[in-house]
């Protein structure tokens, strides 16, 4: 019931963010298509996740402002400009946005 | 908060009630996942937190992970650090039916386990991984996998192979069969004779590796034969399918492979065989006559059965290789798309990474990465996106993405288990 409670708060929030975007609340709740992905390398809810940086509390214009970068090679990373590279610039915006939600 | 008006709070509540409506009829809803690796765990748990009623029917307490099971084999770690148990999922709430299914029957929507018990089902995600062809080779039977192992499902056989490998003295040949496409992790063979070239070079210099393949390139090929000649040079030789490698018979009394050319006499030999969708996907009527399973790339929902969804190793996913972390993806891509479907909602079309590293050595890693999205009929690689480590990199980058292997195991293990 706990785990339960947490995701009706947790979509209610989500709802709430959907509505304040302007986008329907249900279709908000979902994640942005790829965003779940990142949870594959780096932790997006706290905790362990060395070496790779753990997304949880990054703010959403600092994640866009990393992606933007590693997509256009200014920044040298090993892999993200590869994976990037995958996405438009309104892509990286809206799950950066789903990240920075995260609880 | 401050930011928020009157008016986008009430329309915020009103749009969490339309939330709680449709997560109302979800409620409702039961869903089956068969199948607790990286692709049915995943899914199984992210359904749950999606406030679904969900049984997980999977017959092992403990799941052992084909990830890093090459650094087991090769002695680098113990086979404990490749165990996970599902009791994370259970604290969820995921019900765990610990038995095998034994079929489905898509119009009644109904899976049966082999107790005969009987699970009706709404939506049924299907992620069964891999079965291993004893049928395909000749002389290559499970009795057989006892003297050659496959280690192509990690746990007894990883271990086995491991201590053939630490019982071969100096001086000994070790021979690999390695099958065509489609199977399980493209790049496994050639990592798996990386880090036993590893252990070679380590403890018994005198010995060689021959790989004998049913194809004529693989996975990060460039990387892997460069970092084989730079660290293992004269150690391991890999004879493609063009130069007489594919292998047409084993003989595991004689410890021979044949090949339409020549027999390999092997001191310890490793038979991947050919492979395709776990049994029940077969069982089910979900698998085609290539033994792998069709879907509809935006839905992952089978062509052949209705209300049944098919992830990981099992499906046809087009481009996207068949390994862990795309397994990882799609079970939550699949959740997203069976609540928007429940809610009768369109779910935006899937977009999945993958990402790959390989151990060519403990302090020695690389990459391949990519970015697909659904196509016709299947998924396909965005352009521009993805492709492996460069060839030129310097030793530095090796090790961080030698570290970067180890902390995504780390990682992907507890957002799947832990």
């Amino acid at each position: 019931m706990m785990a339960l409670r947490r995701v009706g708060a947790a979509s209610a929030a989500l709802a709430l963010a959907g509505a304040l975007a302007g986008t329907p609340a249900s279709a908000q709740a979902l994640p942005q298509p790829g965003a779940e992905s990142c949870g594959g390398c780096h932790s997006t809810h706290g905790g362990a996740g060395a070496p790779m940086p753990s997304l949880h509390g990054l703010k959403a214009a600092d994640i866009t402002a990393a992606m933007l970068d590693y997509r256009s090679d200014r920044r040298q990373p090993t892999i993200m400009n590869r994976i990037a590279k995958g996405f438009s610039e309104d892509e990286i915006k809206a799950i950066s946005n789903w990240l920075e939600r995260q609880p | 908060m401050s930011r928020i008006t009157r008016r986008a709070m009430v329309s915020g509540l009103a749009g969490a009630a339309l939330l709680a409506k449709a997560g109302r009829a979800q409620a409702a809803a039961r869903i089956v996942v068969i199948g607790g690796g990286y692709g049915g765990a995943t899914c199984a748990r992210a359904l749950k937190r999606l406030g679904l009623d969900v049984t997980l029917v999977e017959p092992s307490a403990t799941y052992v992970s084909c990830p890093f099971s090459n650094a087991v084999i090769a002695g680098l770690r113990g086979i404990e650090g490749q165990e996970f148990t599902y009791d994370a999922l259970k604290r969820e709430g995921v019900r765990i039916a610990p038995l095998s299914a034994v079929g489905v029957d898509g119009q009644a929507r109904i899976a049966t386990l082999s107790d005969g018990t009987k699970l009706s089902y709404d939506r049924l995600v299907m992620a069964p991984g891999i079965d291993l062809r004893f049928d395909a080779l000749p002389g290559y039977d499970a009795e057989a996998a006892s003297i050659m192992p496959h280690a192509w499902k990690a746990g007894s056989q990883t271990v086995l192979l491991r201590d053939q490998l630490r019982a071969m003295p100096d001086g000994g040949v070790f021979v690999m069969a390695a099958p065509a496409n489609p199977y399980r992790c493209p790049p496994g063979p050639y990592e798996r004779a990386s880090l036993i070239a590893h252990y070679f070079k380590t403890e018994k210099p005198r010995s060689k590796i021959i790989i004998l393949d049913a194809k004529d390139a693989f996975s990060k090929q460039r990387l892997f034969q460069a970092a084989w000649a730079q660290l293992y040079p004269g150690m391991i030789e890999w004879v493609p399918l063009s130069s007489g490698g594919k292998v047409t018979a084993v003989d595991p009394k004689a410890m021979t492979l044949t090949t339409d050319f020549q027999t390999f006499k092997a001191s310890v030999a490793n038979v991947i065989p050919p492979q395709r969708a776990g049994t029940i996907a077969q069982a089910a009527g979900v698998a085609d006559r290539t033994g792998w399973c069709p879907i509809n790339p935006s839905t992952f929902e089978s062509t052949l059965v209705p209300n049944v969804h098919v992830i990981g190793d099992a499906a046809i996913m087009g481009a996207i290789p068949r390994s862990a972390f795309a397994a990882n993806g799609q079970g939550k891509a699949c959740a997203s798309v069976i609540a928007g479907l429940l809610a009768h909602e369109d779910a935006s079309a899937p977009r999945l990474i993958n990402t790959c590293y390989s151990l060519v050595a403990p302090d020695y890693g690389i990459s391949i990465a990519g970015v697909y999205r659904p196509g016709t009929p299947s998924f396909v690689e965005i352009e521009g996106s993805g492709g492996t480590s460069p060839l030129d990199a310097p030793a530095e980058t090796r090790r961080t993405e030698a570290g970067y292997a180890e902390g995504w195991f780390r990682t992907i293990t507890t957002d799947v288990f832990g």
